[in-house]
């Protein structure tokens, strides 16, 4: 187990250079001068100008700015804006809200997912499994931002039961309507997936052996069957954690929420390349990590699955 | 994946759908509070949203929301009537030139910055010098051009200058300065009132970074703790100010927003106070829900099509004409911008001394039949035409494919192509002048007078590669001229040429909506370089 840890590590290095590079490329690769775009019609003078572009190394060549951004990487300098804050500082003060968000949608996706699929599983066919069908397929159809506005509007506005905007009320006000809105869609898919799953191994023979040895009904569903049925969604809720984490772009746009997702937002319409590479290498890091824990818990969720 | 949803549940989900379709319209309910006058007592605190300013120093930024700030921060040496712009006194007490070229500032007696600092002539020199001085990167450097040794501070090539003072800047006594200009400049008072010309304490030299996040200033309100970046801006009343215009307020609290339309639900909710950025699409549900405490001012922003005029096909005016003639301002501004934003009929906006209303003529009405007939007298138009805009908003996407079909409608042109890229992308490309193309821009006035508009869009180095002696001539004689009449008179002349020539196609003038909550009254807003008057908020409490 410890050397397939360690092996993994070494595999999330490369990931981590290409997607730096890739990104990197992308964003400084693009023609045109951001500095110019801040200053919309009116131009900027020589001298300014000059002294800018020496600031954010704007006048190297891709290579050599990749090989800078790599080298205060290694002494954990992220760069700066273009309002002169280290891009460390800017996610020293963000990750928390962003990692509070999205434990807090992965939280409510995991216990409404599974319960909901569950709930739909045992009662194929029934009402409860066609309202569940009904409400994924919306969750899952409807865009994100409409999702979010119109929770503001009826909860927020109409209802006042939460807060419309920021996290000045804290954890948990602030962050259970947004939490919803971004595990709209990952529960819809989680209580499907359960659904399936489970419905797939209650027709396994282990089951029919275990219902044949006398076992309650109780005891199949949660120790044999729902044990194993979960295998492909802790693969979900793996990944999910990871994506959740960039998945915060938006809904921290719409809930005012000073998270990384928000900076990202900001830091693309500016065309602040060392704020967008900063930002991707942390959440890159968090993606390789999440798949590394989920590539962990398949052996003690199923034992036939074996790490050497 | 086995499961595939029955044909009764999509039934089901189709009828959930439309339940929370029907819920919608329900939830736009006025935002509720009494409406009657908020008397005019001092004291109580009042929030606005606000988008996050780039920097708070003044000289360091040109953002209309830290513009916001500072106007409650700062007190500039004059400001401008939120009624028609004119020049009033603020921090100076006189701002006069003999000749329009050397003008001498006297300052008010005894005023301090928010720490007990005395404002003195050095500090508004210090700030300046600062701002002007090519290396230090500051937004507003361009704001000092006119000022007497701005180019030794920024020379051409961009290498370090031999000194760092302005050598037009002359401290004659505490409260006395001296400045010099390159050439005559009648408009230079109004200059006065953007805050980059605010005085700055020692401490803005002495730790910029902590100063940019604590600025310390000599305005009405002081800071009320750091600015919170993209989560709160709080300001105080100062104790110790002494100006013309001692806050209502005790206290101001800037909230910060990402999305304007998460900015305008909180004001629905009762949850803000005030914001003048309502997106141009909320307009009639902004209207229908605030009512009295809804209002629509003209804004300083002009959208135009300039054109590149190295390109033949583009060298005859009457082509430019047929352009123009040929777009129809009424009909996208009703469809697009729900009417917020108004037919542009002369270069300068309607709340510009100055302006003359039509003073474009049917150059600038929708004219699609003589627009035809001027454009095959000229010869016609020939190849492809492409319309570059930024994609920093999508109503630019959606007018420009309205003037593309009007393009192609009334004038014939088959071929309209978009080139469509970010702002950043496209600045470059319009500075080396490689546009193939009428391209989308707007212009943002720094002050209130013709001149800003003739000389900001039409000087020497303008990306449509138009020049006229003529034009020159009368904007220096505009420039030089004694009174303010005089001015005026030369300045129509120059939008006439202007006008005549059309290099840049006038399209429409924005306005800014704002609304407010029935806690806050005596609301003024002004479209120059203020925004909301943060002094003169009372509130209900």
């Amino acid at each position: 187990m410890g050397r397939f840890v360690a092996r993994r590590l070494l595999y999330a290095l490369p990931v981590l250079l290409a997607t730096t590079f890739l990104i990197h490329a992308l964003v400084f690769v693009l023609p045109g001068d951001p500095i110019q775009g801040l200053a919309g019609d009116r131009q900027v003078p020589p001298a300014v100008l000059a002294e800018l572009h020496r600031r954010y190394h704007l006048d190297d060549p891709l290579a050599v700015q990749y090989a800078k951004y790599l080298g205060g990487l290694l002494t954990g300098d992220l760069g700066r804006t273009f309002t002169g804050e280290p891009v460390a500082d800017v996610l020293a003060g963000r990750w928390q809200v962003t990692v509070r968000l999205g434990l807090t949608a992965w939280f409510l996706e995991t216990a409404l997912g599974i319960a909901l699929g569950v709930l739909a599983g045992l009662r194929r066919g029934g009402w409860a499994d066609r309202i569940v069908l009904a409400g994924t397929t919306l969750a899952i159809a409807v865009p994100v931002y409409i999702v979010g506005y119109l929770a503001q509007l009826i909860l927020g506005v109409r209802l006042g039961w939460f807060p419309v905007s920021g996290d000045q009320d804290g954890w948990p006000a602030a962050y259970v309507l947004p939490g919803l809105v971004l595990a709209s869609f990952g529960v819809g898919y989680v209580a499907r997936l359960t659904r399936s799953s489970l419905l797939e191994n209650l027709r396994a023979d282990y089951v029919r052996t275990a219902e044949a040895k006398g076992l309650s009904r109780r005891r199949v569903v949660v120790l044999h069957t729902l044990r194993n049925s979960l295998v492909p969604v802790v693969t979900f809720l793996g990944v999910e954690l990871g994506s959740l984490m960039a998945g915060a772009v938006v809904t921290e746009y719409i809930f005012n929420l000073p998270g990384i997702g928000q900076q990202v937002f900001q830091s693309i319409q500016l065309r602040e390349g060392p704020t967008v590479v900063g930002i991707t290498t942390v959440l890159v890091l968090v993606f390789c990590l999440a798949n590394l824990v989920v590539d962990v818990l398949y052996g003690v969720l199923d034992p036939r699955i074996r790490h050497d | 994946m086995t499961t595939m949803p029955h044909h009764r549940s999509v039934r089901t989900a189709a009828l959930l759908a439309a339940l929370v379709l029907l819920a919608v319209p329900a939830c736009t309910r006025a935002g509720e509070g009494d409406d009657s006058p908020v008397p005019q007592v001092p004291g109580g605190a009042f929030s606005v949203g606000l988008t996050e300013p780039d920097h708070l120093t003044p000289g360091r930024t040109t953002s209309s929301y830290a513009l916001q700030v500072l106007q409650g921060l700062f007190d500039t040496p004059v400001a401008l009537d939120p009624g028609d712009g004119h020049v009033i006194p603020q921090a100076a007490t006189s701002v006069q030139s003999p000749d329009q070229r050397v003008w001498t500032l006297r300052f008010r007696p005894g005023a301090t910055f928010h720490n007990g600092e005395p404002v003195t002539a050095q500090s508004f020199a210090d700030a300046w010098d600062a701002a002007a001085y090519g290396p230090n990167g500051w937004e507003a450097n361009s704001y000092f051009a006119q000022i007497d040794g701005y180019a030794a501070l920024n020379p051409a090539d961009g290498r370090r200058p031999a000194t760092d003072r302005l050598s037009g800047l002359r401290v004659l006594d505490p409260t006395t300065l001296q400045v010099t200009l390159a050439a005559p400049f009648s408009q230079f008072p109004m200059l006065l009132a953007f805050p980059a010309f605010a005085p700055l304490p020692r401490a803005a030299f002495t730790d910029p970074d902590g100063y940019d996040r604590h600025p310390v200033g000599n305005g009405p309100f002081a800071m009320d703790g750091d600015w919170q970046h993209n989560q709160r801006i709080d300001l105080v009343r100062a104790a110790s100010y002494t100006g013309t215009r001692p806050a209502t307020a005790d206290a101001v609290h800037f909230r910060i927003f990402t999305s304007k339309d998460t900015a305008f639900t909180e004001l629905r909710a009762g949850h803000l106070d005030f914001m003048s950025t309502v997106p141009a699409a909320r307009a009639y549900e902004a209207k229908r829900t605030f009512g009295k405490r809804y209002s629509v001012r003209p804004s300083g922003t002009m959208d135009y099509l300039g054109l590149p005029l190295w390109d033949h096909r583009y060298a005859n005016p009457d082509v430019r004409r047929a352009i123009s003639m040929a777009i129809d301002r009424g009909g996208i501004t009703r469809a697009i911008y729900n009417e917020v934003h108004i037919p542009a009929d002369s270069v300068v906006a309607a709340m510009i001394p100055g302006h003359r209303a039509g003073a474009c003529g049917e150059t600038c009405g929708y004219q699609p039949v003589k627009a035809r007939e001027l454009l095959d007298r000229a010869g016609g138009f020939s190849g492809p035409m492409e319309l570059y805009f930024a994609n920093s908003d999508p109503t630019y996407e959606q007018w420009m494919t309205a003037v593309a079909n009007e393009l192609r409608q009334n004038l014939g042109i088959r071929d309209v192509t978009f080139r469509k890229m970010a702002a950043a992308d496209l600045g470059p490309i319009l500075n080396s002048r490689k546009t193939t193309g009428p391209y989308r821009q707007n212009w943002v006035i720094d002050y209130p007078s013709m001149q800003n508009y003739l000389a900001g869009l039409y000087n020497h180095d303008n990306r449509m590669g138009w020049r006229n002696p003529r034009f020159d001539e009368l904007l220096a004689k505009g420039d030089a001229a004694l009174t303010r009449q005089q001015s005026t008179a030369y300045y129509q002349q120059a939008e006439d040429i202007a006008l005549a020539e059309l290099p840049l196609i006038p399209l429409w003038n924005w306005q800014d909506q704002s609304v407010w909550s029935s806690r806050v009254g005596n609301i003024v807003t002004d479209p120059y370089v203020a925004g909301l008057h943060l002094d003169r908020v009372t509130v209900r409490h």
